[in-house]
């Protein structure tokens, strides 16, 4: 993976406000700064990640450990809007397949990815415990259900400021 | 006694010192038990557990590296029960693992290889489905192959623990982990010093030196080039351990007679050129302290250790000695006063170093090391290379007779040859600052206070009554941390000069040296510099006469404006992309 910390810089004023309080005492900072951080600038840059490594005075391949462990930090920029597909049996056997394949080609972007406008994250997930109205997906807080594919870019565009 | 404990292993009766682990029990009597994340000099993680024992009474199998034995326990090693959940285990590590084991650089010497084998897997009922992970060649000295991992985490521990680099670390979950340096960085992109001490330590194959015996044999098969080649003091008390010798069995003619065999036009001591060192290093040290320079004067010849003050803290380079290591000083003087001599044109030189070291590849690398318009050195092979290369030429090695040296850069003293342990450079350098202080030779010529493998030595050395310098040696980088943080807080104990190795134990335990799980292995190879030592007619570097004569007719004195140009360096901030801490 090459450095992408160049090109734009990052203000790292916020981050120097979340590090405040735990400076002195830095023991079990870290999983809470990554979190506060990450709500901050929207995800976990490098540059973020060898500031708290350095303010905290842990190694960096060590915050890398704990950042890679997690699902829930991101290394890498998140859209504005969350889309999450069911992938569970309910779903999967009334068609999951064929929204997310909607969905990924709508956006031109994979299971995973973001959209390079920033708009929208695909995430594939394995129940959202709402098998009767399967097939189904979240966007944001939304559930829609009972969906079919001709249902997707409408549902999608709706998101667009 | 109540400090001591008794329980019985595998029908054995034990008696062992309270706080003792299964394993270190069951050692007491003879009764090993496989184990592959453990080593003996890191602390120990129970984390392959291959180790796993029956302990009467006990809920589960134990491992034995981190379950203690305890009163009246009852311990089987060896079961039925036993040895089918450890070949379960070893499977699924194998599992895991490429089976390329024919074609793998540690074949017939890897720990995985051999606990399979003596476990009797002879098939693997589980699929590979580890995701692809790519080669690490970031840098010219290591290679990490992930695939090859089994995540023990030996390498993670020795970087933190004895090195306090802690440049790897694990990363991500279930079958997507890996050990990984931050941000799935080569190490030649993160702050890493090339020790080679995760070499050293690694089980199998996922972190090997960077072969280049290729080029060497290239060179050699070349008519055009003239290939010359120096050993480092700590490559003949290790090299036989791949043809089955023992740690610390001195077999320096031998080795200059297989690399005659292999083809090498001349065969030269790097001995030599740590005289040398100790003539420029040593003169400068007196300018420091006589002139009021910087102090304390900090040694240069380890390039972990370089790489490490670069990385880690560039305000205090001026600190270090300007003296080039002996390896790069070799090579200065092989392409001008050697070539001089002899009448040999400069640019057909191939300058081969034999090092105990991975580091020596980079410093090879330095643009700065060519003050004669050539690389001071072409080609840096470990002391694992060579015996790689040794066998790939079939030379019996043991049964070689012994040969000398060629002159006349291949002469060496006995302080030359103990450089290759931890506080070998600092008695080396005592003994001759002595001579030019005093103005006669110190008695005896031990310095004990420096010897030994505690972590930070130091000694005030009284030269006859004239000055009192306090030195200082440490080896091993989290103790060259702790050295370095006492200069930055102003460098309460008064030290003058200060030896400092990357490598715990010095180069006899250097990143290229052949890998050997016996913890003894550093003590027995230093124990076999100093005897070296002991027998040698010359051992103080001033009195070498190929050094000496080498002053005469080419340099003029120590720190001469030639030798400063030839044989002095300077140093630069490194900085890349993610700092260690």
């Amino acid at each position: 993976m090459s450095c992408n910390c160049t090109g734009k810089t990052l203000d790292l004023a916020p981050l120097m406000d979340i590090l405040a309080p735990y400076k002195q005492n830095p023991k079990g900072a870290l999983i809470p700064v990554l979190q506060h951080a990450q709500d901050v600038y929207g995800y976990l840059p490098q540059e973020v990640l060898e500031a708290i490594a350095s303010e905290l005075n842990i190694p960096v391949a060590e915050v890398f450990g704990v950042v890679t462990f997690y699902a829930q930090f991101h290394l890498t920029p998140r859209g504005k809007n969350i889309i999450r597909i069911c992938q569970g049996t309910a779903c999967h056997v009334r068609g999951a397949k064929t929204i997310l394949e909607a969905v990924c080609s709508h956006l031109g972007v994979k299971a995973g990815e973001t959209t390079p406008d920033l708009n929208f994250t695909i995430e594939t997930v394995a129940c959202l415990g709402a098998c009767g109205l399967a097939p189904v997906m979240m966007v944001n807080d939304n559930t829609h259900g009972r969906l079919t594919p001709s249902d997707i870019p409408g549902i999608l565009d709706s998101y667009l400021d | 006694m109540s400090d001591m404990i008794t329980l019985t292993i595998d029908g054995q009766k034990v008696t062992a010192p309270a706080g003792s682990t299964i394993l270190e029990a069951a050692k007491l009597v003879g009764i090993d038990v496989p184990t592959l994340c453990h080593h003996p000099l890191l602390r120990p993680e129970g984390a392959c557990r291959v180790c796993v024992c029956k302990v009467t009474g006990a809920r589960s199998f134990l491992p034995a590296c981190i379950a203690k034995a305890t009163e009246g326990m009852e311990v089987f090693t060896h079961d039925p029960e036993v040895l089918e959940a450890r070949k379960n285990i070893v499977e699924l590590l194998l599992a895991n693992h490429p089976q390329d084991c024919l074609a793998c650089a540690r074949s017939g010497n890897c720990e995985l290889q051999t606990v399979a084998n003596n476990l009797g897997i002879r098939k693997v009922r589980y699929e590979y489905n580890r995701p692809e992970m790519e080669l690490d060649l970031s840098n010219p000295c290591l290679v990490r192959d992930p695939a090859k991992c089994i995540l023990c985490g030996r390498c993670v521990r020795v970087c933190s623990e004895v090195q306090g680099t802690s440049i790897y670390s694990f990363a991500y979950r279930g079958l997507n982990a890996r050990v990984t340096p931050a941000f799935n960085m080569g190490l030649g992109e993160v702050s890493c010093t090339f020790c080679g001490q995760c070499r050293k330590v690694c089980p199998t194959g996922a972190i090997t030196v960077r072969s280049d015996t290729q080029r060497v044999w290239d060179a050699l098969r070349d008519p055009d080039k003239i290939v010359m080649v120096q050993t480092a003091p700590s490559v003949r008390v290790a090299i036989s351990e791949p043809f089955g010798g023992k740690p610390g069995d001195l077999n320096t003619g031998q080795m200059v007679s297989a690399l005659r065999r292999l083809g090498f036009d001349k065969v030269f001591d790097t001995n030599w050129a740590a005289d040398l060192t100790i003539m420029e290093e040593g003169t400068e040290l007196i300018g420091r302290v006589t002139k009021g320079g910087k102090l304390p004067m900090i040694t240069s010849c380890s390039p972990g250790w370089i790489n490490f003050i670069e990385l880690n803290y560039p305000d205090l380079l001026d600190n270090l000695s300007t003296a080039k290591s002996p390896q790069s000083m070799f090579g200065a003087m092989l392409k001008t006063y050697y070539a001089k001599k002899q009448g040999i044109d400069p640019s057909k030189i191939v300058s081969v170093s034999i090092m105990p070291c991975t580091a020596k590849k980079f410093e090879a690398f330095r643009r700065e090391l060519s003050a004669s318009g050539y690389p001071d050195t072409d080609i840096v092979l470990t002391t694992t290379e060579l015996a790689q290369m040794i066998k790939e030429a079939n030379i019996n090695f043991l049964g070689l007779p012994e040969e000398q040296f060629d002159p006349i850069m291949g002469e060496g003293s006995g302080a030359g040859t103990i450089f290759g342990a931890t506080g070998g450079v600092m008695e080396a350098a005592v003994r001759t600052a002595y001579k030019v202080i005093v103005g006669e030779e110190m008695e005896p010529i031990e310095l004990e206070a420096v010897r030994g493998l505690e972590g930070i030595k130091e000694a005030s050395v009284d030269f006859g009554g004239k000055v009192t310098l306090n030195v200082a040696i440490a080896h091993g980088l989290a103790n060259a941390r702790k050295v370095c943080e006492l200069i930055r807080a102003g460098n309460p104990h008064n030290w003058h000069f200060i030896e400092i190795m990357a490598c715990p134990g010095g180069c006899i335990n250097g990143g290229g040296q052949p890998v050997n799980m016996d913890a003894d292995t550093p003590r027995l190879r230093a124990e076999a510099l100093y005897r070296d030592d002991a027998g040698l007619p010359v051992r103080r570097s001033h009195e070498n006469a190929e050094v000496q004569a080498l002053y005469r007719e080419f340099l003029g004195e120590p720190n001469s404006h030639k030798a400063h140009e030839l044989l002095h360096t300077h140093y630069y901030r490194q900085s890349r992309i993610c700092k260690s801490k």
